[in-house]
Parts: structure tokens; sequence; C-alpha cells
């Protein structure tokens, strides 16, 4: 029963798997969901998303399954009471609502009896059938909660409620892909991790047994070094014109970025458009370090992060004095710098905050050939961090 | 399932959450909840205890804690110091194995309720090493050649506060609920269940101040229920008039607990009025 509603959390991206499936069809069996929209939709979440950035896809499914009902909450008693008076029970139909019904073909004495029916049947097939009637008996007649004038039971509407949720869209804010704050970046930058024995002395257990043992007994304590996150990183951020509309996204990550004290060491530096022969320590006092440095002083071990939106004047990239600055010179072209740097520190990423879908640009894509490219939103976030921790080098699209 | 959980005097718990804590117990798989600190994910597993009378058993992890530290405990030192210089007799290792908190409450003789508090503070993999405990509730200790299996499935509430995303293996296995942070309305009930006695008026002062210092962008710690509640106790202590809530913050250091947010919460205050006479006052 709603199979096609697993197939629509599915189709909205809710990452929902066959096991998962199976408890809230057991759930549904049991009637736990009191016959109530609300409930489905409340315990229907529970059991099927595991994660709040998935709410609003659920949300999306769930109105879109569910969305056109027009009943309220089936109450078996109410039910069974307007069944011993349909006429007392029935709403009034407008004359439209008459032709519909009648351009439908659907006798109003036959659905009661089927409605009754089908209730009949329901409680002889399962235990607890009070509560299963509701949600089941939802579903058989949902296709009448569609029809004007069709089945509906009075009481306190719980499932508009749930539907009205559903479309309030309340958990649009969780989602992975749309809002990237520090916590998350923090989160996304914390799978940047090597552990290796370099911090506090601790007591080795197994080293002591084995060593107590070699000693025929004579208790020898052995010490090894805890592990500690050896991870050095560096960022370097773009501050041209160009990335004024994604300063604050790109404070964020940097703030994310200083804030974490679990990496081995963490510098930053600043460019214009480019990498040339010098980067900025700071940008406000244009306090430069020569990018030859970088190479002395950081060894290829350090993991590296480029932020920047890849977009500049073609000659920025692959011109000699191509900078965008009138009074600074190159003798070397961008592209030559940005290849040193990807040769030097293979592990290294480039993260983009302009959308994937405007990355259709000469010197975006002549970029991407050197360092692997990723939105700088949360997924391309992990992705990034996926990249510059896997063993082999990325390769390049 | 003779209890139903209803919430307890102590707890406020919406109406969805009391639905999908029973229907955890039902279905006897382990609840996991999220939500920003503050939001009473730890006191959800106090308060079914206390609803359902049951016995509370609570794993409080730390980022050292491993999986294997919640079944058993093998007390290698003990008995290694004991083999060389104590006299007691080493030869019986069941004196040198101690349960956990999942094995203790395993062989309890009652139905208990198990908090695993903070399961992200652990390390990435930890949530997986206890899968198979979880599914069937029971584990191996090779040492003894001994399997200890749960007597009555216990409840396991499992708190998260998202500081580590958790296997999707483990998440498959468990019930999900999300807290969002409590609305004005029923954060006023919470208030009112740790000071019944409180003008009304000092409540709303407070909780409508409260909700608008955590809309102030930027703050790097947004202010929680533990700190209002905090604050709202100064308040009172202090004799501070509900009118003057409504002009200044006093005892300020109670809500905002860094000094950048308190900075951020002045320059807040002084690009809105625009006055250097706020400042002066707020300080």
């Amino acid at each position: 029963m709603f199979t096609g509603f697993f197939y629509k959390l599915r189709e909205k991206g809710v990452p929902v798997t066959i096991k998962e499936w199976l408890s809230f069809v057991e759930a549904l069996h049991l009637g736990l969901f009191k016959s109530s929209l609300n409930h489905l939709y409340y315990i229907g979440r529970a059991l099927l998303v595991k994660n709040e950035a998935f709410y609003d896809m659920f949300d999306l499914a769930f109105q879109e399954y569910f969305g056109g009902i027009q009943t309220e909450d089936i109450e078996i008693e109410k039910v069974l009471k307007w069944l011993e008076n349909p006429k007392n029970g029935l709403p009034p139909l407008t004359p439209e609502e008459m032709e519909e019904l009648k351009r439908q073909k659907v006798n109003i004495e036959e659905m009661l009896r089927e409605f009754q029916k089908r209730l009949k049947e329901q409680k002889e097939r399962h235990d607890g059938g009070n509560k299963w009637i509701g949600t089941g008996g939802r579903s058989p007649f949902g296709a009448y909660g569609y029809q004007p004038g069709g089945i509906r039971v009075g009481g306190e509407s719980y499932m508009q409620s749930a539907i009205k949720v559903a479309y309030e869209r309340r958990y649009k804010n969780y989602r992975n892909d749309l809002i990237l704050d520090v916590r998350q970046i923090k989160m996304a930058l914390k799978r940047l991790r090597e552990l290796k024995r370099e911090g506090e002395e601790e007591l080795d257990l197994e080293g002591t047994i084995e060593k107590t043992a070699k000693e025929g007994g004579e208790l020898e304590l052995v010490f090894r070094r805890s592990r500690e996150n050896s991870v050095r990183l560096i960022l370097l951020m773009d501050t041209g014109g160009s990335m004024l509309p994604y300063t604050n996204l790109c404070e964020r990550l940097f703030s994310a970025a200083s804030q974490m004290e679990h990496f081995k060491e963490f510098r930053y530096y600043y460019f214009h458009n480019c990498i040339y022969q010098d980067v900025f320590e700071d940008i406000a006092n244009y306090k430069r370090v020569p990018t030859e440095k970088l190479f002395v002083n950081f060894h290829s071990g350090y993991k590296v992060i480029i932020v920047g939106d890849a977009r500049m004047a073609y000659s920025e990239l692959f011109d000699v004095n191509g900078c965008i600055d009138y009074f600074y010179t190159n003798d070397r072209p961008g592209i030559e710098w940005l290849k040193r740097l990807r040769e030097h520190f293979p592990y290294s990423v480039w993260l983009n905050p302009t959308p994937k879908a405007l990355w259709n640009h000469p010197t975006v894509n002549a970029i991407r050939k050197i360092f692997p490219m990723f939105e700088l939103t949360l997924d391309g976030l992990k992705e990034a961090v996926l990249a510059l921790t896997s063993k082999s080098r990325q390769v390049l699209t | 399932m003779g209890h139903e959980y209803r919430g307890s005097s102590k707890y406020i718990a919406s109406k969805e959450l009391m639905e999908i804590v029973n229907v955890a117990i039902v279905l006897g798989k382990p609840l996991l909840i999220k939500g920003e600190p503050g939001t009473g994910k730890t006191l959800l597993a106090h308060s079914i205890a206390e609803a359902l009378n049951k016995k509370l058993i609570v794993w409080n992890i730390k980022s050292t804690t491993k999986a294997k530290d919640g079944l058993y405990f093998y007390d290698t030192v003990q008995r290694l110091n004991d083999a060389r210089f104590g006299d007691r007799d080493v030869s019986d290792i069941r004196r040198y194995i101690k349960l956990g908190k999942l094995g203790e409450a395993f062989v309890s003789e009652e139905q208990v309720v198990l908090l695993i508090d903070e399961i992200d503070k652990a390390d990435i993999e930890f949530p997986n090493d206890l899968l198979n405990e979880l599914d069937e509730m029971s584990f191996f200790i090779p040492e003894l050649n001994e399997e200890i299996k749960a007597k009555h499935r216990p409840i396991v509430v499992i708190t998260s506060n998202a500081e580590k995303e958790l296997p999707d293996a483990f998440l498959r296995r468990c019930i999900f609920h999300y807290i969002e942070f409590p609305t004005p309305e029923m954060m006023e009930q919470i208030v009112k269940v740790h000071f019944p006695d409180i003008e009304t008026k000092l409540i709303r002062e407070a909780i409508k101040k409260f909700y608008w210092i955590r809309e102030i962008d930027g703050l790097r710690k947004k202010p929680s229920t533990s700190e209002l509640l905090d604050w709202i106790k100064a308040l009172r202590i202090g004799g501070v008039d509900p009118e003057r809530i409504e002009r200044e913050i006093p005892f300020i250091g109670t809500l905002l607990k860094c000094e950048q947010d308190t900075q951020r919460l002045e320059r807040f205050i002084m690009n809105q009025r625009g006055s250097y006479e706020v400042k002066r006052r707020f300080i």
C-alpha cells in the first residue's frame, strides 16, 4: 500500500531503502498511524527520513502524493453512524458536483455500499482493524476523496494540518544543497583528517601484555603516542570583483576553517582573480608573499583548497602581463602558476561558489583541467574533502 | 504494550514526538533524536523513564568512547597487577570482566530505558560497531565464551548534536526525529514548568527578547533553552522589572557566553537605533 509514495520519495531525492519502507508498512499494519494522515506524516517521516536535510523533500513528496485529499480524519464510529443514516450525513451537493458525479458514472448508493463492504472486509482480515480501516479506507477511497461530495467525515482535521505542514515547507532551510552555515562547513571539514600517532602518550595495553608475557610475567609498561590529526591545510581565496556576491559565503568558509581546532596547521592567502608570482597574506595592506615561498615552505603533503569563481578575462589566465592589476607585471601566465601549484600540491581542489550550470566558460574549463572543481555547497564541499583525502589523485574531467 | 508514553510532568513534548516515542517502543527500534542544543533531547529519555516507571541507564559518549566500552570491559591491567603483586586468584577471568552500560541494560531483570547520549561525539565509525548489538540485542564475550542476550529489549534513545554525520547503515535501523527549536508559545510552557510561580509578564518579555536575540545573524552561539532559564532565574533574583527588559538586556552574560557575540549584539543594537546612548545603557 502507498507504494507510489515510496517511489515519490525516491523521485524527490529522499534516500529511502526497502528496509525502512518495510518498517513503514509494518507500522501501517500494526495500526500505529491511528487512521490519521497527521500521524502518517510524522511517524512516517520518523521511519523513512533519517536526516532533517531531507525533510523538505519529504514534504514535497507528501504534498504531491496526499495533497489532493479533501477528507479529514476518518473516525470509525462516526462513519458507522453515518452509514446507518446516510441522508443526514451526506454533505449537500452543488449541481455542478452532481453533474461531475454523473459524468463519472458513480452512483452514490453504490459507492456507500462499496465503502461498507470494504470496511467489513478489512475488519475481518486484520487484527485491530478499527485502526487499519481508516488508513486502509483512505486508500481505496482515496479516489473518492477527490470527488466532490465524496465520503467526508467530520472531526478535528489532522489531515489538513499534516498537508498544511507539508505545504508550508518549513524545513526548507535544512536542505543541504541550499544553505551553508559555518557549522555545516565545519562538519564537512571535520572529515578532513588523517590520524597519526603524534599526540599525547598513553598506555599501550596490547604492547604491555605482550612485553609482560615476554618478560615472564614481570610487569612491563609500554607507552605510545595517541592518534592526532595530521592534516595541514592551505586556503587560497579569490577576492576579485566578481567574487563580491559570494563574500558572505567565503567568509563563512574561512571562519569555519579557522575555527577548526583539529588541523595541525592552517594557512590562508588571498589572490585577485588568478594566482601569479605573489599571493597576499593580508589583502587590506597588500602584504605580499612570493608564491615560490609556498613551494619552499610547505611540503607536498599540505592540502590546498582554492576558492574562486575561476572566471576571468582570457588574457588574465593565458598571457604574460595579463594580470588585471595594471601596475603588476607577471613574466609567466597565470595558468603556469596554477599548474605548478597543482604539481607541487597533489592534494588540492578548487571550490567554485558559482553554480555548476554557469561553468561553461573558457577560463573555468581551462582551470577544471588542472584542478578538480566542486561547487561551494555542502555536497560539493563533501566531495572536495573526499577528493582531498583519497589516496589516488583525482581524475580530472 | 500496557504503557503508552504521554509526556511527564517535568517535560513538555510535542504531540508528534510522543507518538513517535510510542511507535519506537512498539517496533522495538532505537529512537534517534537530533536537534539544536537545549531542545531537550537528553531530557526526553529521562521523561520516558519517569512516565513509564522504568529504570534509566545513561551511557555518555565521549570522543574516546569505543563501542566495546558499552558492552564489557576486561580489566587486563588489574589482572596483570594481581598476577604480579596481588594475592588474589587470577585464574577466574570473570572477576576482571565488567559489563558496560549496554551490557547492564541487557542483563537487567526488567525492561529499562537506555540513553546513549551524544553519539556523534565518538569516532565516525562508532555507530557502525553497535549495529549488530542493537539489532540482535545481544553480544558475545570471547574471554568467557558466553553470550549476553537482552532479557527485555531496552527502550533505546540516542541523541545527536549533528557534530558528525552518522553512517547510513546505522540510520536505517533507527527511528529518527528532529526536534525543532520550541516556538515561543511552547517555550512559555517550558519556562512555567521550571518556574511555576513566575509572573507571566516577565516570561513574555524575556521570551520576546530571547527570540529577538536568536534572530540576530552571525552569532557564534545562539542562546538556547538552558541559557534562557538561567537568564530568567537571574532576572528574578535581581528583581528586574519586566518593563526594563523591553528597553535593555540586564545580565546579558547569562545569555551570550562569548565576547564576540556580546559585541555583535552591541553593534546590532547600535546599527538599529544608531545611538550611543543605547550602548552606554546596555553595558
